[in-house]
């Protein structure tokens, strides 16, 4: 269970006041923090529980669903103990930052920089914030859920009449 | 006095060693390089913010697009992160066929990274050779599919339907004579003077700054990481098979080339196993909240006629969590992420695409060196843009 998870354990008693939430889900352990800690408790998972991969990083957009609107997703893996763990933190729409994990894996620069590209959301202390996947003049973020599918000059879709 | 400065130039996203479109624009003290930025998003199609508005079927044809050198293992990570949603239990058969396909599947992808590497550094025959096994997989998968590269063949639950009866024999000929190929481009290129002199010393990156930068699949463990996949966290059955994990040790292009090349013969052991194990049964779960019907009760009842446009039409809910499955894809760790509400279309899907990750230390690896080793280390990373830009 994820009460068991040596992660959650050292979480719990170092961070006490940090964790938000523990869920597990088809044995998946996710645990949700509050964003001032982040960049603390990636580094800690990193050099005192052996998560020395970041597999992935990303967002969800969860308009008019959450009362902070992003949530920023961190996927670690240990190498040494091949497990993995889900890190979870919100990031509110009116506040739309959040500290760079650069500082602690190198491979978070291309990662947060599509999550800058994609959702708007700003990474303190990165070290070349631009655009990736969008062209550098594109005006939006995609992936929010307030951007149309069809791009932000078209008629919506409406399926084929004949 | 003379004065030097250093130059800007411009390759790609029309050059035919950045394997697709990869824009890179480097900084050059004569021809060594001192800077790389790389220009990604020329194919960018919003893969991830189309799948927001399918259902889960309808997601699957979308991921044979993204590493279209590599069809089947993007459907199969796809279908393994739904199959973990929906709590789907596989049959057998079905299971086998996968990882035979999956296994194909890497050494159609390895194929042409021999081919496309070899021919950047000047060595061409070996294209034409790898081209040629190729084409037998595509068969293969012409067999079993209708299609060449956008396979679309697997279900959640299955398969979309049962491989015909020639699959069998065509695949055991095939893994009868591809180590005999194998050795002929080792015959090629191990020993050969120039190939040893071009990837000996090139592209090195350490086992910590592998790991720090996010590399996964050959390249990292060309650097002498022991991890994969399929034996760590067995997924789809691996756990079944036995199969060696190569593991390289000077961290340069020639280890990763050894580790791959070890990878197709490891991958010839496991179809073989694969074939071994495959007996007569059903390719589709028995859950028909979430499958499709059969193809005969479609055609031949209402109810399967009515089954079959529901799924089709309207999908299934999936429960509301979030579930993250990572497959040793060929070219590292594919992962697809899905966030679900509990409606029929996920929240998010997110797909964690090995070539974008592994492309980002290619300064790293080429710094300080040439402009044509430079097209050896695009080579080794083996990348592809259509899952970079996804």
């Amino acid at each position: 269970m994820a009460e068991n998870n040596r992660a959650v354990l050292q979480l719990k008693e170092k961070f006490a006041a940090s964790i938000i939430d523990v869920v597990e889900f088809r044995g998946e352990v996710t645990v949700t923090v509050k964003k001032d800690s982040i960049i603390e408790i990636l580094s800690f998972l990193k050099h005192s529980l052996q998560y020395n991969l970041l597999t992935d990083l990303t967002a969800v957009d969860y308009l008019g669903k959450k009362e902070e609107r992003y949530m920023m997703v961190y996927q670690l893996y240990s190498i040494p103990s091949k497990d993995r763990l889900r890190i979870k933190t919100p990031v509110n729409e009116a506040d739309c930052r959040i500290p760079s994990a650069t500082q602690v894996w190198r491979t978070a620069n291309w990662l947060e920089r599509e999550v800058f590209d994609l959702f708007g959301i700003t990474f303190d202390n990165h070290p070349d914030l631009r655009r990736i996947l969008m062209t550098d003049d594109w005006e939006g973020h995609p992936l929010r859920k307030d951007y149309p599918l069809q791009g932000p000059d078209r008629e919506p879709y409406k399926g084929r009449l004949s | 006095m003379a004065t030097t400065e250093t130059m800007t130039l411009n390759m790609g996203p029309q050059h035919p060693s950045t394997h697709g479109v990869l824009r890179l624009v480097l900084e050059l003290d004569g021809e060594v390089i001192t800077k790389i930025t790389p220009h990604i998003g020329y194919l960018h199609r919003g893969v991830e913010k189309l799948s927001e508005y399918r259902t889960y079927h309808q997601i699957l044809p979308l991921t044979d697009r993204l590493d279209y050198l590599a069809p089947m293992s993007n459907n199969l990570g796809y279908i393994l992160a739904v199959e973990k949603l929906m709590a789907v239990e596989v049959p057998e058969r079905a299971e086998t066929i996968r990882i035979i396909m999956a296994e194909l599947t890497r050494l159609q992808s390895h194929l042409v990274w021999i081919a496309c590497h070899a021919l950047d550094i000047g060595a061409m025959t070996v294209f034409i050779y790898a081209f040629r096994e190729r084409e037998t997989i595509m068969e293969i998968y012409e067999l079993i599919s209708g299609a060449r590269m956008t396979s679309n063949f697997f279900r959640v639950g299955g398969l979309s339907q049962d491989v015909p009866d020639e699959f069998v024999k065509k695949v055991s000929d095939f893994i009868d004579v591809m180590p005999g190929y194998l050795d002929q481009y080792e015959g090629l290129l191990t020993t050969n003077p120039i190939w040893l002199k071009r990837t000996i010393g090139n592209g090195v990156i350490s086992a910590e700054d592998a790991i720090d930068f996010g590399i996964t699949g050959p390249a990292l463990r060309g650097s002498g990481v022991d991890l994969d996949l399929r034996r760590d966290n067995p997924y789809g059955g691996y756990e079944k098979y036995q199969f060696q994990v190569p593991v390289g040790e000077n961290c340069d292009t020639f280890d990763r080339y050894k580790v791959r090349l070890v990878e197709m013969r490891e991958a010839c052991k496991i179809v073989r196993q694969g074939l071994e194990r495959l007996k007569p049964g059903p390719v589709l779960a028995d859950c028909p909240q979430v499958c499709y019907p059969p193809k005969e009760s479609v055609y031949n009842s209402i109810e399967g006629l009515i089954h079959h446009f529901k799924i089709a039409s309207e999908g299934f809910p999936a429960p509301e969590g979030e579930v993250y499955q990572g497959v040793e894809a060929p070219k590292g760790e594919l992962g697809f992420y899905i966030v679900s509400d509990g409606g029929n279309k996920p929240e998010r899907l997110r797909i964690r695409p090995p070539s974008f990750v592994n492309l980002q230390a290619i300064e790293k690896m080429s710094k300080g060196t040439m402009i044509a080793d430079l097209v050896a280390v695009i080579g080794t990373l083996d990348i592809v843009l259509g899952e970079i830009d996804r």
